[in-house]
Parts: structure tokens; sequence; C-alpha cells
């Protein structure tokens, strides 16, 4: 299949439609983004005028400084830092213990056990959310120590195994692996886990990297669990910051917006430097069951 | 012959504690809460009240939340209009799109990546946009229609109009298809090339070789997409909480909103655990029978 060199002028009709419906689309889902960008950069005069002008005059970049100093948005986001990469590091540890054990290890009960694990895939959070969380505020008068308005109940499920589509990513990479390495390591005397971490991880970069990637975006974005167990202003993650920040300044459209760029901000970074992970977790998902 | 029994259960024992984390896990996190949450749902507990004094009421709550309660009735309505709307014109947009991306066309990856962005940076900030882009007085998407001429006491309120509302949340999820389309995109460029030369050669024309060859291939990609967009869509909640809170009245309440709204701001913990667990058979049932009879449509290549 050698394309060879096509100038615009030889484009068949059907391409010339393709382009258009593909620039138009494109439009469409980069201008939310652009008019988000450009309210941030409006005083708030300027954001109430109809018709809406695109560009921004007056500019305004102090709507960010504004913004910043309305609500310890450093403080949010360093906590959803916290919470975020606790919680990579958990699913990477366990997720790929549990995802070696699925794909590799052989034990009585594992193909049942794999068909609950992909059943959790189905099941709507929502339906254990109302008793976890009881069990949570239950914890205190057995333990005498608050959990509820802690980090633990966001970060510990990430240390027992994590999300179930995560672990099935990883076991079907390390489904990929020539078996003859492991049995090499096995002859010259590793044990299973010698075997795990010294030649099945280090093999798995590419996977490890899609995981830490998608379970980033989860956590980062993840609203109801820090709604629910996050009472105290100071322990707020970003998200929740964001919509209190709405609640307070809501009608300042113009400190909304440059806030909501300042929240997207990490994502986008995220997104454009590691988009080929998040790609190959798609092809990894497999779908071919 | 011993030595492999040896070497069987030392492997057994190591399987179990390899994947010890996420059957703990399991127990703790999904077994343990079901069934913590359908006892509660036979309950009318607060959360607060001590576990002594909890108040027994059998199937009361869901007696009330099947026969009474008209909220809840208009939540279950409004979240299956959504799904109803986000799910099949979600799987279109998805599926044309990655029909566009998947010709010869440069600049492929730019498009790609546009498309894709809106679908990973969901939450509380792209909200946000979105209630500036649907503001009725002075949002781009208002000003867009005046301009091509709708007058002005026809544009529509959208969130601020119980009849506007519910599509424009629709129409925002439009938004984040970038994610089916990417798997689809992945399974079109799946389907093996001399499927298509085979086609070439008995004349078939574009639209015979998509239904004939690339739909076929593509279906397993379809049920998957389906089945997860309906478990997603069900699960709605960031955007009516963050851009209407439910409202106008009631127009955006969603099933998971008003789950929330029953759990943790009425704190009528045994209601909601009802309502959770009535949503887990809804979409236990769909899931099931969606899959059940996808044997009679999706094409499954190794079989006979």
């Amino acid at each position: 299949m050698t394309a060879a060199p096509r100038r615009w002028f030889r484009l068949r009709p059907a391409q010339w439609l393709s382009y258009a419906a593909l620039i138009g689309l494109g439009g469409l889902f980069l201008s939310p983004f652009l008019w988000a960008l450009s309210a941030s950069f409006k005083t708030n005069a300027a954001i109430y005028e109809f018709p809406p002008n695109f560009l921004p005059r007056p500019f305004h970049p102090e709507n960010y400084e504004r913004a910043l100093s309305l609500l310890p948005f450093a403080r949010f986001a360093w906590n959803s830092t916290v919470i975020t990469l606790s919680c990579v590091a958990g699913q990477l540890l366990t997720g790929s213990l549990v995802a070696y054990s699925f794909a590799r290890l052989r034990w009585p009960g594992r193909d049942v056990w794999f068909i609950v694990l992909l059943g959790t895939m189905m099941l709507p959070p929502q339906v254990t959310m109302i008793s976890t969380f009881v069990g949570w505020t239950q914890l205190r008068t057995l333990t005498g120590v608050d959990w509820v308005d802690t980090y633990r109940p966001l970060i510990i499920p990430s240390f027992l195994g994590g999300s179930g589509v995560l672990i099935f990513l990883m076991r079907q990479f390390f489904k990929t692996l020539p078996l003859e390495l492991e049995d090499a390591a096995r002859i010259d005397g590793c044990s299973t886990w010698l075997t795990y971490w010294r030649v099945i991880l280090p093999l798995s970069r590419p996977v490890l990297a899609t995981v830490a990637v998608l379970s980033f975006i989860a956590h980062w974005h993840d609203f109801l669990g820090p709604l629910i167990y996050l009472n105290s202003v100071d322990r707020y993650t970003i998200q929740i910051g964001l919509r209190m920040f709405q609640d307070i300044n809501g009608s300042r459209m113009n400190l909304l917006m440059a806030a909501s760029m300042l929240v997207l901000l990490p994502v986008l970074i995220l997104f454009f430097s590691a988009q080929r992970y998040l790609v190959r977790g798609i092809v990894l998902s497999g779908i071919k069951g | 012959m011993h030595r492999r029994s040896v070497r069987w259960k030392r492997d057994a024992w190591e399987g179990y504690l390899f994947a010890s984390p996420w059957l703990l896990g399991f127990l703790l996190f999904t077994a343990g809460p079901m069934v913590v949450s359908l006892a509660m749902s036979l309950t009318a507990w607060d959360g607060i009240t001590p576990l002594s004094r909890i108040r027994w009421v059998g199937g009361e709550n869901y007696q009330e939340l099947l026969t009474q309660d008209l909220r809840f009735r208009k939540a279950l309505g409004n979240t299956v209009l959504y799904v109803l709307g986000a799910v099949p014109f979600g799987t279109l947009n998805a599926l044309g799109m990655a029909l566009l991306l998947n010709q010869e066309v440069r600049g492929q990856a730019l498009f790609r990546t546009l498309f894709y962005l809106p679908s990973v940076v969901s939450g509380v900030a792209t909200s946000m946009m979105w209630m500036w882009l649907y503001n009725p007085s002075f949002g781009p998407i208002n000003d867009f229609l005046a301009r091509i001429g709708v007058p002005q006491d026809r544009l529509p309120g959208w969130l601020t109009d119980p009849q506007w509302a519910l599509p424009a949340l629709v129409f925002m999820s439009f938004w984040g298809v970038g994610n089916a389309m990417l798997i689809y995109l992945a399974g079109l460029q799946g389907v093996p090339q001399h499927l298509y030369e085979a086609a070439d050669l008995d004349g078939a024309t574009p639209w015979i070789r998509f239904q004939h060859v690339t739909l076929p291939m593509l279906t397993p990609t379809l049920l998957f997409n389906l089945v997860m967009g309906i478990i997603g869509s069900f699960q709605t909640f960031t955007q009516a909480f963050v851009m209407t809170n439910g409202g106008p009245q009631d127009a955006t309440l969603f099933y998971v909103l008003y789950l929330y709204q029953k759990a943790f701001q009425q704190f009528q913990m045994g209601y909601a655990s009802a309502m959770a667990w009535i949503l887990f058979v809804i979409v236990m049932t769909l899931t099931l029978s969606l899959l059940r009879g996808s044997r009679r449509w999706v094409y499954y290549e190794g079989e006979r």
C-alpha cells in the first residue's frame, strides 16, 4: 500500500467531503475549549455582552491571579496529587500482582474468579457506594480513629487490586509475553516472585505506563468519592474545590472559566504527553475476548 | 508425576497469594457491601442511629419507590430518556467519525487527537465550560443560533428550560464520544485486508463493502461499546450535579443524583440502598439481555 503523494487538486469529490466533515467536526470539538479560554481572559462585563466577541478585549490575564487568590487552589491541587499518585502506585503494585496471577499462575477456581472480575466491571459502583460509606463510618466505633474525612477510603481500594478493567488490561498484556523467558528464569532458580519482579515487570513497561495514565485520569477526575468522604475544606480535591468556587463565585463567569482552565491544565499536559499510552490501552483491551 | 503435583500445589498457593489483594478487595469493597446494602434496603436507617436500634421495614422501601415516589419515577424516566438519546446517537456519531478517520486522510493524528481529547478531560471543569456555552442570553451557542436566523424569542433556554435541559445534556454527551470512536477505529483497523480485496474482486460497491464486510466484522466492538455506554450513561452524575442540580423542575434529576440526594443529603440510607438495588437489577437485566440477544447479530471470527 504505497500511498502516492497526492496534491490537493487531485482529490476526488468524496475526499473533499471527508475533509470538509473532518475540519467541521474538528472545529466543533475544539470550540468549547476556545470559548472557555477566551472567556477566562475577559472582564465580566465583556462576557455578558450580546453578541459575544470571540476575542477577549480588553485582555484580562489578571483573572487567573484573582481566581487563585480567592480559594486555596494550590492546596487543592496538592491534595489531588497526593490522592491520585497514591492510587496510581497502589493500582500498579497490587493490580499487576493480581493480573500476573490470572495470566500465568494455576490455581483452583482461577477461571471462576476471573469471570467474577469481569462481572465487577459491569457493576454500577452506586450499588456498593452507600454501604461502603457506612462501613467506613462504623469503623470509627471499632478503631476509635476517624476514617471518613481522610484520604484512606479513597486510596485503600487501589491497594487492593483497584480497578477490574485495569487488572484485565494488564492480564491481557502478560498473556502476550513469551513463556520461554519465564521458563528460563525458573530454570535459573528464580522464585515466582523474582520471575514477576525481575522478568515480567521490566518487560511490561508499556502496559504499566498505560495503566498509570488511565488510573491517574480516573482518580484526578473522581468527583463523587471525594464529595462523599471529604468534609474539611483544607482536604478538598481540586474537583470539589472547583465546585466550591462555583458556589461562591458562580456569577463571575470569567473567574470561573479561569479556574476551570487551571484545573484542566495538568490533564491537558498529561494527555498530550501520554496520548500514545492511552491509545495503546484501547488496543490492548482487545474486545476480541 | 510426583514432582508435577508438588509444583501444582506450590502454584496454587502462590496463585492465591498473588491474587489475594484483589480477592480481599472484592470481599471488602464489592461482595460485602452488596450484602450489607441489600440488608440496609430493608430498613429505615438514617446512617447515624446506633445499629442496635435499627428499624426493619421489610419491602416497604421498594414498595414506596415503585408505587408512590413520583420523583423516583421522574428520575428513572429522565435517565432512560438520557440513555436512549446518548447511547444510540452517540454510537452513530462515534462510528461515523471512526469511518471518516479510517480513510487515507492527511492529518489523521491531529483529528484523532481533537476528537479524543474531550472524552479524557471530563469532570467539573468541562461541565462549567458547557454552562457558559449554554448560557441562554450571552452564550456562544445561542449567539450562533441567532446568527443563522433563529428569532430571539425562539432561542432555547437550554439549562434553564425544563424542555431543553435534558436534550442539552444529551447533546453535550456527544462531545465525549472520542473514547468509543477510538475503540471503533481500532476495530476497523483490525478488519483483515484480504476481505476487502475479495469484495473488490466481486465488484462490490463501497456501500456493499461496508454492509457485508466492515459492519459484520465490527459487531463485537459495537456490542462492547453498547454495553459500556449503557452502564456508563445510567451513572451520569457530575454534569447534572454541577450544571443543573437536577433542575429545572427535576428535568435533569438523574437516577444517581436522586440516589445521592436521598443518601447523603436527606440521610435516608435504607431508602437509597433500595434505589441502588433497583439500579443494579435494571442495569444487569439490560446488559444480560443485550449479551444474550447479541448471539443473533454479533459475528465472531473463528466460529463456525
